[in-house]
């Protein structure tokens, strides 16, 4: 059942008239259950794909369809109900004065029943590790934990497509594993749509596909290991790739690579293998 | 002298007056400041003087924290008392103090309009003391609710009330932080004349302003992607629940006043 799920269709927008062009004809598509990471260096328009895809914005020329729907003012609640989005800064995306009720803000807006609600606020907070956190005001969180609380509350209203911009930033590398495997796993689980929006590749790799964004164009749509591959030219645009990829590159005259690389450990056993055979 | 004013400050205890409906208490409280100027004799004063400290006891909040934190306002209480002492001239001439005399009816209205004074600010501060600002802003905005139908924004009103409740100990913790870094750079907002010490609060406020309105855009904006659109169609997960207790405390309050009544015909 692969559906496009999400279409942008030469989509051009800038903030103002005056302005330069933020996003210059992008043109992609999503299909259903995917996970696609869009990447690109700061100003490359990434969360303004974003924003576009939830009705925040709307395009000046072209047109976004998400699940069917045209993204216009008069459907954006339609839109809206059916995506679930994370900010980059998680303070101000906190709108309850404690966790318990910042989760449930979300739910209160789709006048979600109350006993649900507290079941859900529960199950989500579990899938995050915050359920020790239930009655903390924001001011005495981390700025990690703060978006452990924000994806909660994506999660809590059970979206078709979430979006992660930059959501886990402020996570160490640990958390950061656990929250997007969690995110993941649901993916898998109910068929959702996962875009998460970074400029650090180490990110993208269990993504089924990449977006890469330059100067408001898509500069590449590729694979995690096609891209990984492309060291030299990402460099062009500001992009540094992960060691792995990094060593792999080097070896490439050396070592012969069935596939490029994405994890350490794949690394590892091609290597031991290599020299095993010689 | 602001860490002492305990005046809008919650002191969490697990006592019955916290337990209680912040409606119920929001009542009550109304009820009692008005009741308060029916009082007219020494018997009706010494009655209502029992009622507030027997609600203050049932708090379980400490009697010597409560005056502790009264202390601005004796102050405010005392100088009343001697304003009126001085002022007022009713009734015959007690007696002279170096020249100025002093009327019966002057120290029978100076102990009036004191006791009235104190009555109230001890009875409205353990409205603050008890109830969180949190549940304060959902009696309010059930209080409130039949004005919806003249178009009052209550919904909107009280959404505001727990944004800033939400973003004062935020918007703190910047300030601190700015003076700290604008400290660094030698800004001095402590010593100095005060001309200069104004001045220095420029380079402390206009960050605090910039950051502000960034945040409260970004914040618009994340409510609006989590879907919200007013008051229309929403659930919402804080309930207030009238129980067994609310409505003693009711009855209390009731048998109260009556006996309030039957003090001021002795
Ligand atoms: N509200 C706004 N008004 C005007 N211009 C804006 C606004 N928001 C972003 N821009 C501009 O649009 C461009 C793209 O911004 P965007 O936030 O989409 O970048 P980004 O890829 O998310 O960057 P980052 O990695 O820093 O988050 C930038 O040049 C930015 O200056
Ligand atoms: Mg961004």
């Amino acid at each position: 059942m692969q559906e496009n799920q999400i279409v942008f269709k030469n989509v051009s927008f800038r903030y103002q008239e005056d302005q330069p062009w933020v996003l210059k004809n992008v043109s992609f598509s999503i299909q259903s259950d995917e996970w696609v990471a869009i990447l690109g260096h700061n100003g490359s328009g990434k969360s303004t794909i974003a924003k576009l895809m939830n009705g925040l914005l709307f395009p000046d020329q072209g047109e976004i369809f998400v699940h069917g729907i045209e993204v216009t003012p008069e459907t954006i609640w339609d839109v809206r109900a059916k995506v679930g989005m994370v900010f980059q800064n998680p303070d101000n995306q906190f709108v309850g004065t404690t966790v318990r009720d910042d989760v449930a803000f979300g739910l209160e807006n789709r006048g979600v029943d109350r006993l649900v609600m507290i079941k859900r606020i529960k199950e989500s907070l579990e899938a995050v590790s915050m359920e020790d956190y239930l009655l903390h005001e924001p001011h005495r969180l981390s700025g990690g934990q703060k978006q452990r609380v924000a994806i909660a509350g994506v999660l809590a209203i059970q979206p078709d497509l979430i979006i992660l911009d930059e959501a886990t930033a402020m996570l160490d590398p640990r958390g950061r594993k656990e929250i997007i495997s969690t995110v993941n796993n649901l993916r898998v689980e109910t068929r959702v749509n996962l875009v998460t929006i970074t400029h650090d590749l180490n990110e993208i790799v269990d993504a089924d596909r990449v977006i890469v964004m330059n100067e408001g164009e898509v500069w590449i749509e590729t694979s995690p290991r096609e891209l990984f591959a492309k060291e030299t030219e990402l460099r062009t645009i500001g992009l540094d790739v992960p060691f792995v990829a990094k060593v792999t590159n080097r070896l490439k005259d050396t070592v012969e690579f069935s596939e490029q690389p994405l994890r350490q450990k794949e690394l590892i056993d091609t290597l031991w293998t290599f020299h095993s055979q010689t | 002298m602001a860490s002492s004013l305990i005046i809008g400050q919650y002191v969490p205890e697990e006592s019955v007056v916290h337990k209680l409906d912040p409606r119920t208490k929001i009542v009550m409280i109304f009820a009692f400041v008005i009741f308060v100027f029916f009082a007219n004799n020494g018997w009706s004063y010494l009655w209502l003087t029992a009622f507030s400290i027997g609600a203050a006891l049932s708090t379980k909040i400490k009697l010597r924290y409560i005056a502790r934190g009264l202390k601005p306002v004796w102050f405010l209480i005392v100088f009343t008392f001697l304003l009126h002492l001085f002022v007022t001239r009713e009734g015959d001439v007690l007696f002279d103090i170096i020249g100025f005399p002093i009327y019966t009816g002057a120290l029978i209205q100076g102990v009036q309009i004191s006791m009235r004074f104190f009555l109230l600010i001890l009875v409205t501060s353990m409205l603050t003391l008890t109830t969180t600002p949190i549940e304060i802003t959902d009696a309010i905005e059930t209080l409130l609710h039949p004005l919806k139908k003249v178009k009052f924004p209550v919904h909107e009103l009280a959404l505001m009330m727990s944004i800033s409740l939400r973003f004062i100990p935020t918007l703190m913790q910047e300030t601190e932080k700015i003076s700290k870094a604008q400290a660094s750079r030698g800004v001095d907002f402590r010593t100095g004349p005060l001309k200069e010490r104004i001045q220095a609060v420029v380079p402390l406020l206009v960050p605090l302003f910039v950051s502000a309105f960034k945040r409260a855009e970004e914040l618009a904006m994340a409510m609006e992607a989590r879907g919200y659109k007013g008051g229309e169609g929403r659930s919402k997960l804080r309930e207030l629940e009238v129980r067994a207790r609310d409505y003693l405390a009711v009855v209390v309050f009731i048998l109260m006043i009556v006996g309030l009544f039957l003090l001021r015909d002795m």
